[in-house]
């Protein structure tokens, strides 16, 4: 590890000013990707500022504003402690899935929400900062585009970059339609709606989002909604658990009770993970399905639809097929509650 | 920590035992100048622990650095970006000064003599280095030593209950891998018993996992199937697969029933 200056910073906005100051510092919170980064030189800071101390870890019921009703998760919250909190069990239990599908127990307990956003990809060429890599090192080319590219994007990669987004939590804040909450060093707030936080990589693939240095995550809001009784997480990995996904899958559904207790689809979400740069949301396949009856044909052809658009790249040309089961399967498992 | 580049010069007992260990390669290292860090692995790698243990002037060279890294005689100075922490390990009260770059788990080791925690991967990979922080269990080897002011930090060094000394009793985690051979080599184990103490808090607590059932139910303390011990300790890797029997001395302490031990059975 390159050597770095240490500090501890006491308040958010002091936080702020800190990093905003000097170009090549960075916020540690959770350290969980950061720190590993560092050991592999491919992130190398001069300075640490350590937020961890700052509080923002509540998590609320929102009294007020557009997103009245639904919660806010601190931004320094811990996966463990956001996953397990009631209202989120309670309400949002497609997100507490997700979060419980990735990484360890270990892992959660020190990784933070803002964190978990901001991590970056695994892509091995990536990491091996022997190899070329546009996002790592702009300019000096992509190796995973004709390397070993079996857990690289089918969706939305460009000639520059072909690496996926790691987090499962992201990909069900992106169904929920979630709202990054974020605080610049001259005290101003604001929102990033989750679709628009994590970029493609076009010809700039060393931005993963659209967050300006010197932004603090204070917190992310969830609509309210009611798809808490039909929603659920699909990961599917190389093993049983501890593991990126191949291709992971957030279903949630809203049956329309107007017309009597009918079966139609009244709303829908559908966002993958481990298919491209960013949470990808499946909007082709939820617009086929709003109005329909929940089938599994009509879960199939809003499926097919969907994966019809993926340009699969020489490894990875299964994730194809895969996708849509993957989007089959979750579907029906959200409409049957969570259960088989 | 010695300066690996302070005395790039072989000293003329090392010229001597390596002229002893790997005559044949004695000029090529003599003419590149070869710093002493290379020496020592050159000696490793030939085999020296072996070979060493054998002849006193490597056994005087091979002892000289563990006695100069001891924790009384640490020199501030050849510290980068030294950042000043307290903290309380197993019981007691520990103030020191570290290198910026120091994980916790290095500090533990190298610094407190805590040799318990394993670097295993040192990428937050195989749970070798899990440690119980503030009541949780994390990763050591992802944990800056200089972000720990303040905390409390268990180790395997003191998961076991009671004073040290005759009253000692092992945790009932430990006596249950004891019982049901719940290790192969043992270097995983002191990660595995750590995390399977603070899993089982958890487990407590309600606390959920990817794999259990009713994720909406109330926090209520959960009861564990053998799946549910799989997923939860999934973050720790044990290369000789003795996991079958860590299950079954971890379900036999969540449980409080007699497991069948593996092992033995036909």
């Amino acid at each position: 590890m390159r050597p770095f200056t240490y500090s501890r910073a006491k308040d958010p906005s002091s936080a702020i000013k800190m990093l905003a100051q000097n170009p090549n510092a960075k916020f540690l919170a959770g350290g969980t990707n950061l720190l590993d980064l560092m050991k592999e030189d491919v992130e190398r800071p001069d300075a640490l500022i350590d937020i961890s101390e700052l509080g923002l870890s509540d998590i609320n019921l929102i009294s007020a504003g557009t997103n009245q009703g639904g919660i806010s998760l601190g931004g320094l919250s811990k996966n463990t402690a956001t996953a397990n909190h009631p209202l989120v069990r309670q309400n949002y239990p497609l997100l507490t899935q997700a979060i419980l599908a990735g990484a360890s127990g270990q892992l959660r307990n020190m990784a933070t929400n803002g964190g978990n956003l901001l991590q970056r990809t695994r892509c091995p060429y990536f990491y091996e900062v022997a190899m070329p890599c546009n996002k790592r090192e702009p300019g000096t080319g992509c190796g995973a585009k004709e390397g070993i590219n079996r857990m690289h994007a089918i969706f939305g990669w460009s000639e520059q970059c072909v690496a996926v987004y790691p987090s499962d939590m992201a990909i069900a804040l992106a169904a929920l339609d979630a709202v990054v909450k974020v605080r610049s060093a001259s005290g101003q707030e604001r929102s990033i709606s989750m679709a628009d936080f994590h970029r493609l990589p076009g010809d700039q693939p060393e931005k993963d989002t659209n967050l300006a240095h010197g932004e603090l995550i204070t917190a992310i809001e969830l609509p309210k909604n009611r798809f808490a009784d039909k929603s659920y997480y699909l990961k599917v990995r190389d093993r049983a658990s501890y593991a990126f996904a191949l291709i992971s899958v957030a279903a949630a559904l809203e049956m329309d009770q107007a017309n009597g207790p009918g079966n139609r689809i009244k709303q829908v979400r559908i966002a993958m993970g481990g298919v491209a740069h960013k949470p990808w949301r499946a909007l082709k396949a939820e617009q086929m399905l709003v109005g329909k009856e929940a089938t599994e044909a009509n879960f199939n052809l809003a499926a097919s639809a969907e994966m019809a658009d993926a340009r699969p790249l020489e490894h990875n040309a299964f994730k194809v097929e895969l996708g849509k089961r993957s989007i089959v399967l979750a579907l029906k498992m959200a409409f049957n509650g969570g259960k088989a | 920590m010695i300066d690996e580049n302070e005395s790039p010069e072989l000293t003329e007992d090392e010229k001597r035992l390596f002229a002893d260990l790997m005559p044949e390669d004695l000029n090529e290292i003599l003419d590149t100048g070869v710093n002493r860090r290379h020496f020592l692995k050159l000696i490793t790698m030939a085999g020296g622990g072996v070979l060493a243990a054998q002849s006193a002037v490597a056994e005087q060279l091979m002892t000289r650095p563990f006695a100069e890294t001891g924790t009384a005689e640490f020199a501030p100075d050849s510290l980068d970006n030294g950042v000043s922490v307290s903290f309380k390990v197993n019981g007691t009260a520990r103030k020191l000064t570290v290198d910026s770059r120091m994980t916790l788990l290095d500090t533990l080791r190298e610094r407190l003599d805590l040799t318990g925690s394993k670097k295993g991967c040192d990428h937050g990979q195989c749970g070798a280095c899990t440690v119980i922080v503030n009541g949780q269990r994390i990763l050591s080897c992802l944990t800056l030593a200089a972000s720990c002011e303040g905390k409390t930090v268990q180790t395997i060094e003191g998961i076991a209950q009671g004073s040290t000394g005759a009253t000692t009793r092992l945790h009932p985690v430990q006596e249950a891998f004891l019982k049901h051979d719940g290790f192969q080599c043992g270097f995983c184990t002191p990660g595995q018993i750590c995390s399977a103490v603070a899993m089982l808090d958890e487990a407590k607590k309600g606390h959920l996992s990817y794999v259990s059932e009713n994720v909406r139910q109330p926090a209520a303390p959960a009861k564990l199937s053998n799946e549910e011990i799989r997923e939860r300790m999934s973050g720790n890797i044990c290369r000789c697969g003795a996991y079958p029997n860590i299950v079954a001395a971890i379900q036999e302490v969540h449980s409080g029933k007699p497991v069948e031990q593996i092992f033995r059975s036909v």
